[in-house]
């Protein structure tokens, strides 16, 4: 028997022909809401989001229960509502990149990224200073925060992972509960512990120990998780070889992760970068550029946006806000280079 | 190891296996432990040095620190600092805040969850994904300014309403008209700020549905809302709760965006529409630039307190949660 | 019963068969005749394929399944059965980057044409699956209900329904003084028959049921099998079973299924004990006589 060539077809697929009732009730709840919106007290684009989607719910649910009887009623409400729900939380995504994007760029000048505000005062317009100062202190905390915390982390899910000592379920237990320590107290912890009582004072160094402790368990987390991904086999086929555990791990296990263990590096560093409370008790909010980092007063791009919203005056929340468009496009980039590496590491 | 066993005969006694590891491999493991150990000592010093240092103020001021609603420290004539401090008023204003958030932010968070993971057409999930997970790394302080600028204006004519309608509700009612910079929107900002954590954390719990049981739905002629509530919410309703509390956790030691938001004042203020209150972390930079001497030590002991509620609700949250995972219920 | 066979018939088989297999089956099929039954389960397929993604897994498959009897897929593992069983209550449509061809039609309806609600047909047709899963946050009482529940069906006395499901499929006796237990406490074979009563409790004309015994024990086996003898008689089954003793056992007709590579097929449908006595095609005699698989 001669078999024809047969199509694959998907006949529980939505066809256009289903989906022209939905167009129908979308653009009728559109102008149904465009109505309402002009001819009532009710007005702005919050009003017109709310609106537009309870009525085209309304509508979707008496079509539905028309044409599927009262059994659909359920289904249709759930969907709305879970549908409303997510709409809810991704809006307010959008809005403050938006407005962040529109209120920074008004703030940005050439003299944000070569001068600091050491001859300038957050009341002054913007064009006068700049955040050059902020920027290196980022720069000085990162590089100190990774230094420490990225041995340790990457030590810690190695604990965790290959050798599975004693005590591995507490310290997972405690990486966990650590996970969870407000920034509020890593700085006072950093200030009730080395501030007071040893010669490091107020400097990016504190503030990278503070940074630190905020910064340990994500990439142990994070670690872990890629670390677990590495297949068994390749450690059974190293220890079979005849090599010691920890050339297998150095030679095999690490350099098979590494795209993963850099990402979480990427990711705990997001965190911290935007971090300010921390660095309140730890860094001394300094106005003038200091290369060194363990003396003296230093500053971060999170303090200088808190200086400028604390004070209050329209110069100064100008600057806050080019100060917080430039942190975001930072962790912005830091995401995506995480995400892309990410998913190299797949395909790979 | 031991070989068929003759009727008759006893099974023999297995053997111990000893392993010598090389000098290499005892340094790397001995490298690799102290790392590991690292993390629980971290944790400790953190409580004890918060601890011994604030350990002045619970001696002086004693059980009152924890109920007091007053923070005076004024200096008289002579010179002398006269202390009465009480974080009452800031546990009030934490819970209260902390409630609205939790309110708000574990249904929706509940609701993307779901969406995500079962609604979502796959072209966009990952894409949905990505933008959630981006909001966890958005600056703390970037919170505070959009909810200042964007929020507020908006959750203050909500909140008009909502006073207008239910002030029979005692929560509901306030002494004064004035609805800004309240609990309730510092709530809602908050409640954004833990969404990502809560979603991701029902997110992973809720993919893990066993398969056969979400198909022994499905071929009961389930539609999915019902295969939903008969099958994945049941199963991860744990997962979700432990969620929750994680998200608490991050809420009660959120900084800037309350202070930024909140009128900090000083009277425990259960009217979550009056715009008054405060929490305990945005009560410690509050006070921090002027504090000297026992206040110092006061803010640090609130900091140990605060450390104390953080560290409980995270450790039952990440109990809950590994349970929910690893059980497969 | 229409008997499909896609390369010329071979002569009939010279006792290749083993003997038992076909006795078993004799045995059986003298008790009942086929087509007996009022029940009109009119659940036929016709030319239907199913994809993957882009792997064709299953090429133009006829099969009619007349009301009242016990019809047995057996064939080797990874030739499509439990794909095509899947296409019959469209649960193929679940797998991502799923497609199908032809038609099922159930009563003369084809399921999958526009505007039917799939919900429905699953209420009609019902399936039990390999590893029992019963819903472990329910009692055993909630369990066999919750079809009802889901799909929202009032039924007039729920006590006498919940009876008469756990009486048909065998398992009233051991379970009647704990309804309220947790379907958790069960070993493997009653969690099985708990899960054949649920699929009951909403009335079904066909009864779908994928290797049903391939994870219990042989005790277990041999009392569902007795189950599915019983339940023949008001409702349509459809087994698929990697177990030839027990296609002997129990169905009346037998398809073989196989795949050479391609797409898998049906070789070659029957009355039972001539499928295993005389079949008409090579491969399926050398498949029951035990050559291959």
């Amino acid at each position: 028997m001669t078999t024809t060539e047969v199509k694959p077809l998907r006949p529980w697929a939505t066809t256009p022909r289903q989906m022209a009732p939905m167009a129908l009730i979308f653009s009728g709840s559109f102008f149904i809401t465009l109505f309402v919106l002009a001819f009532t007290p009710l007005k702005g684009k919050l009003a017109f989001v709310v609106f537009f989607f309870l009525f085209s719910s309304l509508a979707n649910t008496i079509y539905s229960v028309r044409k599927r009887g009262r059994k659909a009623l359920g289904e249709t409400l759930a969907a709305s509502v879970i549908i409303g729900g997510s709409l809810v939380v991704f809006l307010p995504v959008f809005s403050i990149l938006y407005i962040t994007l529109r209120k920074g760029i008004a703030g940005i000048h050439m003299t944000l990224f070569t001068q600091s505000m050491s001859n300038a005062s957050f009341l002054d317009p913007v064009g006068k200073g700049g955040l050059l100062h902020a920027l290196i202190g980022t720069l000085y905390l990162i590089m100190i925060a990774m230094i420490i915390s990225v041995p340790m982390g990457i030590m810690t899910a190695l604990y965790l992972t290959e050798i599975k000592g004693p005590g591995s379920n507490f310290i997972q237990f405690i990486v966990q509960a650590m996970s969870g320590v407000p920034s509020v107290v890593a700085g006072l912890f950093i200030f009730s512990s080395i501030i007071l009582a040893t010669p490091i004072k107020a400097s990016a160094v504190a503030g990278a120990f503070a940074l630190a402790i905020l910064m340990i368990p994500t990439v142990t987390r994070t670690s872990q998780e890629v670390l677990l991904l590495v297949p068994a086999d390749l450690r059974e086929a190293g220890l079979a070889m005849g090599a010691t555990q920890w050339r297998t791990v150095a030679t095999i296990v690490v350099p098979a992760a590494r795209n993963g263990l850099i990402t979480a590096t990427i990711l705990g560093v997001a965190r911290i970068a935007g971090e300010t409370a921390p660095l309140i008790f730890t860094l001394g909010g300094a106005d003038k550029i200091n290369l060194n980092p363990f003396n003296n007063y230093n500053s971060a791009l999170p303090f200088y946006v808190w200086k400028g919203l604390t004070l209050g005056t329209p110069e100064s929340l100008a600057r806050a806000w080019s100060g917080i468009l430039v942190l975001i496009v930072l962790v912005l980039s830091l995401f995506i280079a995480a995400r892309t590496l990410g998913t190299q590491k797949m395909k790979k | 190891m031991s070989s068929a066993v003759l009727p008759g005969s006893a099974t023999p006694k297995a053997r111990e296996i000893t392993t010598n590891p090389r000098t290499s491999d005892k340094v790397f493991r001995g490298v690799v432990t102290s790392f590991g150990f690292s993390a629980l000592v971290l944790l400790t010093l953190i409580g004890i040095f918060l601890a011994v240092r604030g350990f002045q103020t619970f001696s002086t001021e004693g059980f009152h620190f924890v109920t007091g609603f007053k923070w005076d420290v004024s200096t008289d004539e002579a010179g002398k600092i006269t202390y009465d401090m009480g974080i009452g008023a800031m546990l009030v204003g934490t819970v209260l805040v902390s409630t609205v958030a939790l309110i708000v932010g574990v249904p929706l968070s509940v609701s993307v969850a779901l969406f995500l993971t079962f609604y979502a057409p796959a072209k966009i999930r990952t894409l949905l994904i990505s933008i959630v997970d981006l909001m966890a790394s958005f600056p703390s302080v970037l919170f505070g300014l959009w909810g200042f600028f964007v929020l507020m204006p908006m959750a203050t004519y909500w909140a008009k309403l909502i006073y207008k309608y239910l002030n029979w509700i005692p929560i509901f009612d306030s002494p004064q008209p004035y609805f800004e910079r309240s609990p309730f929107i510092a709530g809602l900002v908050l409640a954004i700020m833990i969404i990502p954590i809560v979603t991701s954390v029902s997110r992973e719990v809720f993919a893990q549905t066993p398969l056969d049981r979400v198909q022994a739905a499905y071929a009961l002629g389930a539609t999915k809302w019902g295969m939903i509530r008969a099958v994945v919410l049941p199963f991860g309703s744990s997962g979700v709760v432990g969620g929750a509390m994680l998200g608490l956790g991050r809420a009660f030691g959120e900084t800037v965006a309350v202070y930024t938001i909140l009128n900090l004042v000083f009277r425990p203020n259960w009217h979550v529409l009056f715009g008054a209150g405060g929490n305990i972390a945005s009560l410690i930079i509050l006070k921090w630039g002027e504090a000297t001497g026992l206040e110092t030590k006061a803010l640090l002991a609130a900091g140990f307190v605060l450390f104390l509620m953080t560290l409980v609700v995270n450790m039952a949250a990440n109990f809950i949660v590994g349970r929910t995972l690893k059980s497969g219920k | 019963m229409s008997t499909d066979s896609s390369s010329a018939a071979t002569s009939g088989s010279n006792g290749a068969a083993p003997k038992s297999l076909a006795d078993v089956s004799a045995n059986r099929a003298s008790n009942r005749a086929p087509g007996n039954n009022p029940i009109g389960s009119g659940l036929e397929a016709r030319g239907v394929h199913a994809w993957f993604s882009k792997h064709h897994a299953l090429s133009n498959v006829s099969l009619d399944f007349a009301a009242g009897t016990v019809t047995a897929l057996i064939g080797p593992s990874g030739c499509g059965k439990s794909t095509f069983i899947r296409t019959l209550n469209r649960m193929h449509e679940f797998i991502p980057g799923a497609a199908m061809a032809g038609e099922v039609l159930l009563d003369g309806k084809d399921v999958y044409s526009d505007g039917v609600d799939v919900t429905k047909i699953r209420l009609q047709i019902g399936m039990v699956f390999q590893k029992p899963n019963p819903f472990p946050s329910m009692t055993i009482g909630e369990n066999v209900l919750s079809g009802l529940k889901l799909a929202q069906i009032k039924a007039e006395n729920k006590d006498d329904l919940l009876e008469e499901c756990l009486v048909r499929s065998g398992l009233w006796n051991e379970v009647k003084d704990r309804l309220g237990a947790h379907a958790g406490g069960l070993s493997g074979g009653q969690q099985q028959r708990l899960c054949i009563a649920r699929a009951l409790a909403v009335k079904p004309k066909v009864l779908l049921m994928d290797e049903p015994c391939s994870a219990l024990d042989p005790g277990s086996t041999l009392r569902i099998e007795d189950t599915i003898v019983e339940l023949a008689k008001s409702i349509t089954i459809v087994i698929v079973t990697h177990n030839m003793q027990q296609a002997a056992r129990v169905s009346d007709y037998t398809a073989f299924f196989l795949s050479d590579g391609g797409p898998g097929q049906m070789i070659e449908v029957g009355p039972t004990n001539e499928i295993f006595s005389r079949p008409s095609d090579q491969r399926t005699e050398n498949y029951v006589s035990g050559r291959f698989g």
